[in-house]
């Protein structure tokens, strides 16, 4: 309980009361993950209909990834959604300390996924897993099945959008921790906490798409 | 014929004006959900990534995609439900999500009907 000195935030002279603007700032951020949901839709499509043309090479790709490392960073992603929630949920309990202990614990989870998603590419780079012509690998499977740099295509571009969308996060929850620092928000206003959560969750949404489909199914 | 206030109403696009007016003049009184709520979801959603994962291993042959998808949908669910609050909030945010999704889903249906639907010369796609 730590907001004696809380700074107060007044909604814009636009806007009829703080509850007008906070309602408007999270439907402009669901209009925002509507075209996000659309841009990752456009991969998922493509996927899909690869998929269909030939099942056995995304059967056979999906043995070079390592599903205990895809299952470590679903579970990291998990959590760091549950901690968003509840820095949100401690926000609107009005404590301060927790609200800051929940982003701090979200930011290293989304530090750690980054973290496992650089030692997976790192390790593709060096073994020539690449995309298209860049596909280089001569090593056992290599030519088990047709187009295998295809598969690699998909798999860079798809957890490569989402990994830029990690990023993005990150950076957000760091500005997050700066304002809480501040003392900024409250139960009265917690409006970029929200939305910044609904923007993490999003992404927390589609790794949970993209786990099965890349490392599991095949 | 003149139309009054009722014709227009059952025109889709002024009802969702409509509401989104209402909403966002809305009176405050957030939700808060409980902390045990938020535990319980994720000690759900960890449980079905196992689930995912155990499920994997057993072939079901072209059924294999239909589960995983459906295990994740349950997953991407309860995020949606709770962690983005959709449950406690006005239905205005996820009719507006829905409708992308639908949207979505019409370009997965017609990319696929012309897919297996084509006849190819040289097989390249």
């Amino acid at each position: 309980m730590n907001t004696a000195n809380s700074t107060k935030h007044h909604y814009a002279h636009h806007f009829e009361s703080a509850e007008h603007e906070y309602q408007t700032s999270k439907f402009g951020l669901w209009l925002f993950l509507c075209t996000e949901i659309l841009m990752f839709g456009g991969l998922f499509v493509g996927y899909a209909i690869f998929h269909h043309k030939y099942p056995e090479l995304f059967k056979a790709g999906s043995h070079f990834l390592d599903w205990r490392l895809g299952s470590l960073n679903t579970v990291v992603l998990l959590i760091s959604s549950f901690t968003m929630a509840l820095s949100i949920y401690y926000a609107q309990m009005n404590d301060r300390a927790k609200t800051l202990i929940n982003l701090y614990i979200t930011l290293i989870c989304g530090f750690i996924f980054m973290g496992v998603k650089f030692f997976e590419y790192s390790h593709k780079i060096h073994e020539g897993l690449l995309p298209g012509h860049l596909f280089h690998y001569a090593g056992e499977g290599a030519n088990a099945v047709a187009n295998l740099p295809l598969y690699f295509s998909f798999y860079f571009c798809m957890t490569g959008l989402h990994g830029t969308h990690v990023l993005a996060g990150l950076f957000l929850i760091a500005w997050l921790i700066v304002r809480t620092h501040r003392g900024e928000f409250g139960p009265k206003y917690y409006t970029p906490l929200e939305c910044v959560g609904l923007f993490w969750h999003l992404i927390d949404l589609i790794w949970i798409y993209l786990f099965p489909l890349l490392y599991l199914v095949g | 014929m003149a139309f009054d206030r009722s014709d227009l109403d059952l025109f889709i696009p002024l009802t969702l004006f409509g509401r989104l007016e209402e909403v966002l003049l809305g009176s405050s009184n957030h939700h808060v959900i409980p902390f045990r709520v938020y535990l319980n979801i994720l000690l759900i959603l960890l449980l079905f990534t196992v689930v995912t994962v155990v499920v994997s291993r057993i072939d079901f042959g072209a059924a294999n995609a239909f589960i995983a998808m459906f295990i994740a949908s349950i997953k991407a669910g309860l995020v949606l439900l709770y962690f983005m609050h959709l449950k406690y909030d006005d239905k205005l945010f996820p009719t507006v999500f829905f409708i992308s999704i639908f949207f979505l889903l019409v370009m997965f249906a017609f990319s696929h009907l012309d897919i297996i639907t084509r006849v190819l010369e040289n097989n390249i796609l």
